[in-house]
């Protein structure tokens, strides 16, 4: 890999798939640059931006060229291209099934449900718009499931999500389950299993955790200060 | 692979990604046994596939005692310890990454709203359970929209969703595409590039893409009958 140019990751901190692509390239000390898009304030919309990636969304990545969105794409691809720690992204067709299974349930299971909470508890509110409480009410319903899931199933007989050792697939869930975190609900609190699995992925990510994380604890700085 | 065991798998043909496996399995030739779980009677209830699947969904994989579930990870984890052409699932980092990108993009796009449009369409009324016009509206804007991103981003400039030749991406889109046809409504009607794709895809799969699909003709037939 000598001689590979750094690659550049276009993010929004607020957004949880953005920060697991910052504390994957952090914490395994691959070259990068970032490039910040503020979301609330329409720079996804830019027809720069636009032009990079048509869908408006991040986090993007950009490989010399090489134009890749998706997190669960870009974690793999940076996974397989560079010199990481197997246990990211298991070369054995075994272990990484076991990743590809989660980061798929994943989508319609702890990132829309984490993310519904969240929207509805700190975005709309705080965008003026009409927030619906019956959908609110639903969304921690069905987060609840889906932490059921987490830990009866996931986790049944394992530290990790996918195994003995953390993947991409615990660094994806914590950001997700950490996101409603922003309005001060800490959705784990009542679930000791699951707490002691997101003290272990801390403890893995050490401070490139805290520090992605750093705009979701000022956020709940402000908003637990209104109440 | 000499002495392979077959794999079983637990698919009901209803389901898009059930499809989706089924004819990856026969097109490739992979030794496989099925066991038809129908959905519609609540066989993924019964304690015996619940203690398979806890989730209750299908498709389900068992390789000889190794159970996967979700249909990107099955197909993943053939595609890599199968001798299957490298186009379904290349080998290169960066075509695969492709492949990824689509099938992540692809729960939340192509999946959710062709799926909400035929649950309101078809499933609904025949279970005789109220359907929801706004949302079958939203959904038909929403998939529309989805259309229009699959016409215009994944094929732009290429003949199949990630690239020259056929992928994972392009078997999972098209089963889930072909589902509301269970109504006679063909959403590529009005669309000639996505036709034609369909059409490309439809004779790369040749026996195996209806033979999978014939469940779909035939609700249609008894559908379309009705009016």
């Amino acid at each position: 890999m000598a001689g590979r140019q750094a690659v550049k990751a276009y993010l929004d901190l607020l957004s949880q798939p953005c920060r697991a692509v910052l504390i994957f390239l952090k914490h395994n000390k691959i070259p990068h640059t970032v490039e910040l898009v503020a979301l609330r304030k329409g720079q996804h919309k830019t027809s720069e931006f636009s032009k990079l990636n048509p869908m408006q969304k991040v986090p993007v990545l950009d490989d010399n060229g090489f134009v890749l969105t998706e997190s669960d794409a870009i974690l793999k691809y940076l996974a397989t291209t560079y010199n990481v720690p197997d246990h990211w992204y298991p070369k054995l067709s075994e272990k990484r099934a076991r990743v590809d299974e989660y980061t798929a349930w994943h989508h319609v299971n702890t990132r829309m449900h984490a993310a519904t909470v969240f929207l509805q508890e700190v975005i709309f509110p705080n965008m003026g718009q009409p927030t619906n409480p019956a959908k609110f009410k639903k969304a921690l319903t069905d987060l609840d499931g889906t932490l059921d899931m987490l830990e009866n199933m996931f986790l049944k007989r394992k530290p990790f999500l996918c195994g003995d050792d953390i993947s991409l697939a615990d660094l994806l869930a914590v950001c997700e389950l950490m996101q409603p975190m922003c309005s001060g609900r800490d959705v784990l609190k009542d679930r000791p299993k699951l707490q002691s699995w997101r003290s272990r992925v801390q403890s893995a990510l050490s401070d490139s955790f805290d520090e992605a994380h750093s705009v979701v604890y000022q956020i709940r700085q402000k908003f637990t200060a209104k109440l």
